[in-house]
């Protein structure tokens, strides 16, 4: 086993190049080339037609919705969209895989030559887009037996062929260089940016976590100052932000790892472990790779014509760079707050909080201030944390009511997390409704008054920095549930100062 | 043109994933060179500027509208399969990774 | 054999009207007929699967909707065969192949479903070379079909089976396909009429594909009008078909009558130079096809030579297309969906299986046809060999363009032997794909074409056919020609073909 480097010293040594490959499923009602539905978790085998099932005879049609995102994806990647282009098969052979062959584009794809300006602490990065195309998915086995329910060592599997044939766009980067040690930041934000924009074009549900969003990443190093690239290693179906950092920071280590010994990185897939952040070797790439692709025979030839694309081009959301500096400027934000907010992936969740009703600013303090400290406790991210825009709003409108604090809302954000309800019904649950009933209020001040005469006197003598001694009491007494203002209200009224 | 050796043929038949026996291999091996020579002229057959036709007759932007159509159950879908086991497909233990 | 068997689907479908014959006892006939000829170890063997309740019931129901007057069709309750590469629900569908043995479809071909749609009883599946590779119906893995003509000989492949049921009396009507001459070249030794139609203008939606760029679902039978009827039911654009051409050719039928007058004023005729000079051509095949010129002309068509000079390069071209698209065609037939599954000894994981079901379910054509396309599909060969193929292709269209400039129907013989005796060429591949020559450039351009019997061969006295085509999506003028050339042959002749053909009685037995 090879020794890993530390980031930092491998880094000192060597530069990285990465490469993205990006799988988005998109969200049309019917597959690739067949009219199954794509919906996720129907039972097994029944959403099959003899087209997506491979049987013998049945033959493929292209779906005019899924060209049609392909392109719109292609051109918010600023890419050329080909004039024409066709479908190629990418031939191999594997149980979840119909027809042993991948109905997908190879030298003609529908999408090529974009970028996409990729910000990381402030910094920018031109991520160059080798290509966009569109290609099937697969099957999806079970595996029985075995210890752990994993591919290898498993007695055997089966296989549910529902997800085979629904529509994928295959995002390719051109190598990334110069990312230096940001290099796994940049990984993570492209793909963050990426879902955002595939969310902002409604092309696909953009859900990690289900895999309609996977990515492949591909990472290589060379001597530093060296400007040939060095062997490259591809990690397969990292299904999270976060992980898709980890496995580029864990493939540097381990690369500098086998290049420091003198040995020879191996080109190979391998698998990204979510509970040990490391990776593990796949397959290795042979001469047995020999997809032999040719074009489709069974599909024509896809010409979209310009007019299509300049009507699609009219399509487009706003760019997402344009958009950041306008959002910046409408919410009033400064530029060191829009650098957090950008690095934490918070914008299209202020966002959507702003659209719900909230002030900018409070938006931006609940999922940066408090929120983020939660998603990165939990090591996940923020889109993920388990609180949504909408209920963001519900806790702001229920402060704003004075129904709760901001300190009380810090539970029900705890409340949210954990499933507990609606934050009305966490409130209820929890008892965290703010006492501003004058009755317990003035029970809790009148103690607090007897208990410290001298802050009294001090208070009547002019000291108002003393009223805080005495909130705390209050507050205090009452768990943290009195109102504030109201406490505050009844203070000065008992000691004549109203 | 390069010939086909029992190696080749071996490799191919191994990528084709077929298991074909040494008898079949020494059967199958000379009639491949022989066939592979009488289409090796076609390397010299064309000059470069003829553009290649992969459909005899050119059609372009055939397509179906985004609707759902009736497919099978998963009875029908089941049905020829060799295997079965909770409505899926049984297949023997997969080597090698998902792609 | 009943004299109902001889006539033409054209007579069927009149004195079915007439109410003369319904359409149980025609179907019940045509079964009797295979069961009498069909079976046994010295039979035609042109099925794999006969449907006898299936078609009878088919028969019963089109009579009723007779009695009715709610006809479906022309054909209405006239019985058919299709060759076993077309999907059926309810019946086997195996492409003459070990690894499909017992399959059932749950899904019916477009053709098969017009053909249902269309009234017509179904007799069963029909024999052929597995998954239609060979010119002799002998790779079947259910044993060859024999030529009715003589039953040592082989019956052309790989449709042998849709064309001996036509040529035997078993079937007025059978549905064949033609990737390379499957149709056309059996149709030549059986003395049969075969039509491989513009590629798209029938739905292979259904067909098991064995080269898609090649392959075309066309009309097996014993006339002309026949095959024009036969093509205008279960032809025209289907949206499961991306290959499918939308817009609608012109009347076939119409064509075919037109040509049954005998007359071909006006009509150029090109006869290709290099399908009927050079080396390979049986003397008493070129006769024939002298002989069918001669007729043409005194029919009053123009005759002009012509020359394309890139077919010498369509046998190549083609045996790498074809095994390219199949290797990856068959690629699917591994064991884990349907289909035959080998289970080796131990614990064999799934691609052992593959490997081993693979090995057993294939025959050794089809091995290899696999290997050669895998191989020319590797990198580093692809360019030599598909890529260069692809571009023979755009060569042999420009010839056929330029060709059609000066002719408006092109013709050769079919094919340029008459039937071999089984197991002759069996061991030769290249021997055997020889025999593709004539029918192979149509299939590259996409072109119809037609094969007619021109007589037979005097130094063994078996069929020859005749090949007319035509610029793609004029499918029409192959039947005009055909048509005229029938009519002239048949008057020489004092009747069809057919009526030379050894009666067959009692051979299953
Ligand atoms: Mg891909
Ligand atoms: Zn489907």
């Amino acid at each position: 086993m090879t020794t890993l480097v530390p980031f930092d010293k491998a880094l000192a040594a060597y530069d990285p190049a990465m490469g993205l490959e990006v799988h988005v499923e998109l969200n049309t009602n019917s597959k690739m080339f067949c009219g199954c539905p794509t919906e996720f978790g129907a039972e097994p085998n029944t959403q099959v037609c003899p087209t997506c099932l491979g049987l013998p005879g049945a033959l493929p049609v292209v779906n005019h919705k899924a060209v049609e995102s392909a392109i719109r994806i292609g051109l918010a990647l600023n890419c050329e969209i080909a004039e024409w282009c066709r479908f190629a098969r990418k031939n191999y052979f594997y149980p979840d895989m119909p027809k042993n062959f991948q109905t997908s584009q190879y030298d003609e794809p529908i999408a090529f030559e974009g970028y996409m300006d990729v910000e990381v602490e402030g910094e920018t990065f031109r991520v160059e887009i080798e290509r966009a195309h569109m290609e099937e998915d697969t099957g999806k086995s079970l595996h029985v037996g075995g210890a752990t329910g994993r591919i290898h060592g498993a007695d055997y599997s089966l296989v549910d062929y529902n997800r085979a044939g629904i529509p994928l766009i295959e995002i390719v980067t051109k190598p990334i260089i110069g990312a230096g040690e940001k290099a796994p930041l940049v990984a993570k934000a492209y793909v963050a940016q990426l879902r955002d924009l595939i969310v902002a074009l409604g092309v696909s549900d953009a859900r990690m976590d289900q895999g309609s969003i996977r990515a492949d990443v591909n990472l290589s190093l060379a001597p530093k100052g060296s400007d040939k690239l060095g062997t490259r290693s591809e990690t397969k179906n990292v299904n999270s932000l976060r992980s898709v950092e980890r496995a580029v920071r864990f493939e540097v280590s381990r690369h500098a790892g086998i290049l420091n010994e003198g040995g020879k990185v191996v080109q190979e897939t391998r698998h990204f472990h979510e509970d040990t952040g490391e990776t593990t070797s796949g397959r290795e790439k042979s001469d047995a790779e020999d997809y032999r692709y040719f074009p489709e025979p069974d599909l024509v030839p896809v010409a979209p014509s310009r007019e299509w694309v300049e009507e699609l081009r009219g399509t487009l959301p706003e760019n997402p760079t344009a958009k950041k500096t306008r959002l910046q400027v409408e919410y009033g934000f400064t530029d060191l707050e829009m650098r957090d907010v950008w690095a934490a992936g918070a914008l299209p969740l202020i966002e959507a909080t702003v659209g719900e009703g909230v002030a900018p600013q409070s938006a931006r303090k609940w999922w940066v201030a408090e929120l983020l400290r939660r998603a990165n406790d939990a090591g996940v991210e923020l889109a993920e944390v388990g609180v949504t825009p909408a209920q963001v709003a519900a806790v702001q409108k229920l402060v704003d009511a004075k129904t709760i604090n901001d300190k009380l809302a810090r539970q029900v954000f705890d409340g949210l997390i954990a499933d507990e309800g609606t934050p009305e019904e966490i409130i209820e649950k929890r008892g965290l409704a703010l006492v501003s009933d004058d009755g317990p209020l003035i029970a809790a001040i009148d103690d607090a008054l007897a208990a410290q005469p001298d802050l009294v006197e001090k208070i009547k003598g002019g000291n108002m920095g003393a009223i805080g001694a005495i909130m705390g009491a209050v507050m205090k007494a009452t768990r943290g549930q009195a109102d504030a203002g109201r406490a505050r209200e009844l203070i000065l009224e008992k000691l004549g100062l109203s | 043109m390069p010939e086909i050796s029992r190696d080749e043929v071996a490799h191919l038949a191994d990528l084709a994933r077929i298991d074909l026996s040494d008898a079949e291999l020494d059967h199958l091996a000379p009639q491949l060179a022989k066939i592979l020579e009488s289409v090796a002229s076609i390397s010299a057959a064309v000059s470069d500027d003829v553009p290649a036709t992969s459909h005899p007759i050119p059609l372009t932007n055939v397509f179906r509208d985004d609707v759902v159509t009736p497919g099978l159950t998963a009875e029908e879908a089941l049905a020829m399969a060799p295997a079965t086991d909770q409505q899926r497909f049984s297949v023997p233990r997969i080597l090698g990774d998902e792609q | 054999m009943t004299d109902l068997l001889k006539k033409s689907a054209a007579e069927l479908a009149e004195l079915l009207a007439e109410g003369s014959v319904t359409s149980v006892a025609l179907t019940q006939a045509c079964l009797d007929r295979i069961s009498e000829v069909d079976t046994g170890d010295n039979g035609v063997h042109a099925f794999l699967h006969v449907d006898a309740e299936g078609a009878i019931a088919a028969a019963a129901a089109s009579d009723a909707r007779r009695a009715k007057g709610e006809l479906l069709s022309p054909l209405d309750g006239v019985p058919i065969a299709v060759k076993d590469v077309l999907t059926t629900i309810g019946q086997p569908t195996t492409c003459g192949s070990k690894i499909l043995e017992g399959w059932v479809p749950p899904y019916d071909a477009t053709v098969v479903a017009r053909l249902k749609a269309a009234g017509l009883p179904i007799l069963g599946k029909t024999n052929m070379d597995e998954f239609a590779m060979g010119s002799s119906t002998e790779h079947s893995a259910y044993g060859p079909t024999r030529n009715p003509w003589a039953l040592d000989r082989i019956p052309g492949g790989s449709g042998g089976g849709s064309a001996a049921a036509v040529a035997a009396f078993e079937a007025p009507l059978a549905i064949g396909t033609d990737t390379g001459g499957s149709i056309r070249q059996p149709g030549a030794v059986t003395g049969t009429v075969g039509v491989k139609p513009t590629y798209g203008a029938i739905s292979r939606y259904g067909l098991v594909a064995m080269a898609n760029s090649l392959d075309q679902v066309g009309p097996v039978t014993r006339t002309v009008l026949d095959s024009a009827l036969l093509q205008e039911l279960i032809g025209g654009h289907d949206p499961l078909d991306s290959t499918s051409i939308s817009e609608p050719i012109p009347s076939v039928v119409d064509a075919a009558r037109l040509g049954a007058s005998g007359d071909l004023t006006g009509v150029k005729v090109g006869v290709i130079q290099e399908l009927t000079t050079g080396e390979g051509w049986q003397p008493g095949v070129m006769a024939r096809f002298d002989e069918s010129l001669e007729l043409l002309r005194d029919a009053g068509a123009e005759i002009v030579e012509v020359s394309c000079p890139s077919f010498e390069h369509a046998l190549a071209a083609y045996y790498l297309i074809m095994p390219c698209e199949a290797s990856s065609n068959l690629a699917k037939f591994d064991a884990m969906r349907y289909g035959l599954r080998v289970t080796p000894d131990g614990d064999p994981s799934a691609e052992e299986v593959m490997r081993a079901s693979r090995d057993a379910g294939f025959g050794d054509e089809v091995k290899r046809r696999i290997i050669l396309g895998t191989y020319a599909l590797s990198s580093g060969y692809y360019d030599a060999y598909y890529g260069q193929a692809q571009k023979v292709r755009t060569l042999i269209q420009r010839d056929f363009a330029a060709a059609f400039e000066q002719a408006d129907v092109l013709v050769s013989p079919t094919a340029p032997t008459t039937a071999w005796k089984l197991g002759e060429k069996l061991d030769d591949p290249l021997a055997m794909y020889k025999g593709d020559l004539a029918t192979i450039p149509s299939n590259l351009a996409g072109v119809p074409g037609i094969s007619v019997p021109a007589g037979l061969a005097d130094e063994d006295g078996l069929p020859v056919g005749f090949q007319v085509l035509a610029p793609a999506k004029a499918d029409d003028r192959v039947y005009r020609v055909g048509a005229a050339l029938e009519t002239l042959l048949e008057k020489k002749w004092g009747g069809p073909l057919l009526d030379k053909a050894p009666v067959l009685e009692g051979v299953a037995r």
